[in-house]
């Protein structure tokens, strides 16, 4: 299942690509991209587990940047 | 501005506030060294708590490195040093280029959003015997929506009802607007400009023109460029080493010649220079803005990537029909003998109407039967002509191979493109001339493809040699494949990659899939509404000009420019306040320039990469 989130509050590249780095490195993730200028998250994960991995990525979102959202 | 951005403002101003008033108390009232201390320590906590206060939160989160915790420390290091002004400075300056860069940001975002904004967000869709507004991802094919003048066509359709110009430069860049009437197809992005229009939808949304070349777009950005990757790997090494040597700098040095302090102080400016912001935001939105730039041109590129490699283009291949030439067969010429050019064309457009090959197709175009004619007996001799009685006359058409077997002397022509030799009762009676005529502006093309940087033009095509060799004079291609079989592109494209400079392929989409994805670039043109070629190509041309592959190019090159104007400029400074500071005549005015001043600035040149000047 592959789905685009908008993230809010995102205004730090770096952290971006931090965040990028660490969502796909989960277990049960295929592909993970996020874009800073868009300010889009596009994750592509195994679907059984795609709510729980989802719930991963927002947490490693808000260790990175703390006042950054993904928005459901 | 945002809140933040407010917010941010309102620290400053606050800062600067309580800064100017610790100024003047400490020229009017001599105070001791501590209130003075003091005195400066307020400005520093308005505008420097949440600094503090986010690296804190960093730290507890187990992210070290983080720019809050590096100016943090340098400027908590300075206050330990003493240097109470130098870190309310900093820190004021620091944040002052922060809302800069957040502003810049921001504004580039717009400008990218408003490029995407082609698709409305209402459909005027005829329901229950009136006009309902809804959502174009509720409309099924099949219904008829209305479109007043100024409306954006919401799905792709067919035009049932009207007829208007339509303005496709969000789509194509094309500012000639174009006209549509009953019947015509219309696509969804474009502007309704003149009349009243309804249309029966023929895609769904999500299968629209628009919501593909959309997603496209905004999926461009997955596919990243070498150099962006490189920059993102270079700064997750770059924060740990500068880090590392600003605190052997801080030790190794005093062990030597003595001096803590002042060695101290060299170092927090290398912490200060420590945060790779400029490259890690300019560059991947440079190429976003080339990406953006290009759409607004009519030329779709599927990633950072491919602007990368299009700059680098060296051999370009190209398909005939349909990109050099129009693609549709014409007749050229006429020449009779014993009857008017009228009479001969008559007998050999009779003669192939019960056809549906594209000559057959080309001569009814030319001239329009004769309802009373009689065409009977029609005998089909594969790949040499046709034989059939019209009119009771026997009228053999064919190519030279026919009129030798049936031992019809004949002259032979030397036109450029398809001869069709007419004989009439047994006796030759002239030839007829079919080819394909050339695109506007196809030579143009080519010479504008070569300025732009490209060193040879190799065209593939199934037709003859002699029409082949004829075509590529007549634009300026340096090499020329005739008589292929669709199997032997991919090879002869194969046969042309070269580790020096890139292969770009160019053809109109049209069973050319394995071809595009073989050559490094695959460029598919005219693709407006062709879904295969959109998915096989790594760039799309909207339109059918040529010449859009020279803007391309150029595009790219623009793109490249600015990327590496930015990555050499950020690490110049950076390295040069690193190599002053560590020999003691660098400060932290200078290093916060090298950090924050350096990224507003690499910003503003990545937004010139948005502007489309060709």
């Amino acid at each position: 299942m592959k789905k685009t989130y908008r993230l809010e509050e995102l205004d730090c590249a770096h952290c971006a690509a931090k965040m990028e780095e660490a969502i796909r490195k989960l277990s049960g993730v295929t592909g993970a991209s996020i874009s800073f200028m868009t300010q889009k998250l596009t994750l592509e994960a195994e679907d059984e587990k795609f709510d729980e991995i989802l719930q991963q990525a927002a947490k490693i979102c808000r260790k990175i940047e703390p006042d950054c959202r993904i928005v459901f | 501005m945002t809140k933040k951005q407010k917010r941010a403002l309102w620290r400053i101003l606050a800062a600067t506030g309580l800064l100017a008033v610790a100024a003047v108390i400490g020229r009017l009232f001599p105070l001791p060294w501590w209130g003075e201390y003091l005195l400066y320590l307020l400005p520093y906590a308005a505008v420097g708590y949440r600094v503090l206060w986010d690296a804190a939160r960093g730290v507890a989160a187990g992210q070290m490195l983080d720019e809050n915790f590096l100016m943090g420390i340098a400027t908590v290091g300075a206050l330990a040093l003493g240097e109470y002004a130098e870190a309310v400075f900093v820190m004021l300056f620091y944040q002052v280029g922060e809302l800069f860069q957040s502003i810049a940001v921001g504004k580039s975002r717009r400008s990218i959003a408003a490029l995407m904004d082609i698709c409305p967000e209402t459909a005027t869709v005829w329901r229950d015997g009136e006009w309902a507004n809804v959502s174009p991802e509720d409309v099924a094919v099949g219904e008829t929506v209305r479109l007043l003048p100024g409306d954006r066509v919401p799905l792709d359709g067919v035009v049932s009802e009207g007829c208007s110009l339509l303005d496709t430069a969000a789509l194509t860049g094309e500012p000639v607007p174009r006209q549509v009437t009953a019947g015509d197809a219309v696509i969804s992005g474009c502007i309704n400009q003149t009349g009243l229009l309804t249309v029966t939808v023929t895609h769904r949304y999500g299968e629209s023109t628009v919501a593909k070349v959309l997603e496209l777009v905004e999926t461009a950005a997955e596919r990243k460029a070498t150099s962006e990757n490189v920059v993102t790997r270079f700064a997750r090494v770059y924060t740990p080493i500068v880090v590392a040597s600003a605190v052997l700098l801080a030790v190794l040095p005093p062990l030597f010649v003595g001096g803590f302090g002042e060695w101290i102080g060299r170092a927090l400016n290398f912490l200060v220079v420590s945060c790779p912001c400029a490259l890690v935001i300019s560059v991947p939105m440079t190429f976003f803005g080339g990406i953006g730039a290009a759409s607004k041109a009519g030329i779709l590129v599927k990633g950072g990537i491919f602007l990368e490699a299009l700059e680098r283009v060296k051999t370009v291949v190209t398909d005939k029909t349909g990109t050099i030439t129009k693609g549709n067969f014409e007749v050229v010429s006429v020449n009779a003998l014993n009857f008017t050019d009228e009479q001969l064309l008559q007998l050999t457009a009779a003669a192939e109407s019960g056809s549906s090959h594209p000559i057959a197709e080309a001569l009814k175009r030319a001239i329009d039967i004769d309802k009373n004619t009689v065409v009977s007996t029609v005998t089909e001799f594969s790949g040499k002509g046709i034989q059939a009685t019209v009119n009771g006359q026997t009228v053999l058409v064919g190519n030279q191979k026919l009129m030798n077997e049936k031992k019809i002397p004949f002259t032979a022509s030397d036109a450029i493109g398809t001869v069709l030799y007419v004989a009439v009762d047994g006796t030759f009676a002239g030839h007829v001339v079919i080819a394909d005529r050339l695109k506007e502006g196809a030579a143009e093309a080519v010479a504008a493809w070569k300025a732009a940087g490209v060193r040879r033009v190799c065209m593939l095509t199934g037709d003859r040699r002699e029409t082949a060799d004829a075509v590529a004079a007549a634009v300026g291609i340096d090499e020329v494949c005739a008589e292929l079989l669709p199997a032997d592109k991919v090879i002869e494209v194969e046969k042309r990659l070269s580790a020096d400079g890139k292969l770009l392929y160019v053809g109109d989409g049209i069973n050319d899939a394995p071809v595009l994805s073989r050559a490094d670039i695959g460029v598919a043109m005219g693709a407006l509404g062709s879904d295969a070629a959109i998915e096989a190509a790594d760039v799309v041309l909207m339109d059918d000009k040529p010449e859009k592959l020279a803007v391309a190019i150029k595009i790219a090159r623009k793109t490249m420019r600015i990327v590496r104007q930015n990555i050499f400029f950020s690490l110049a400074v950076k390295v040069a306040v690193m190599a002053l500071s560590a020999v003691g005549l660098g400060n932290l005015y200078l290093a916060v320039f090298a950090d924050v001043g350096v990224c507003v600035l690499a910003i503003l040149n990545a937004m010139r990469a948005l502007k489309v000047d060709g």
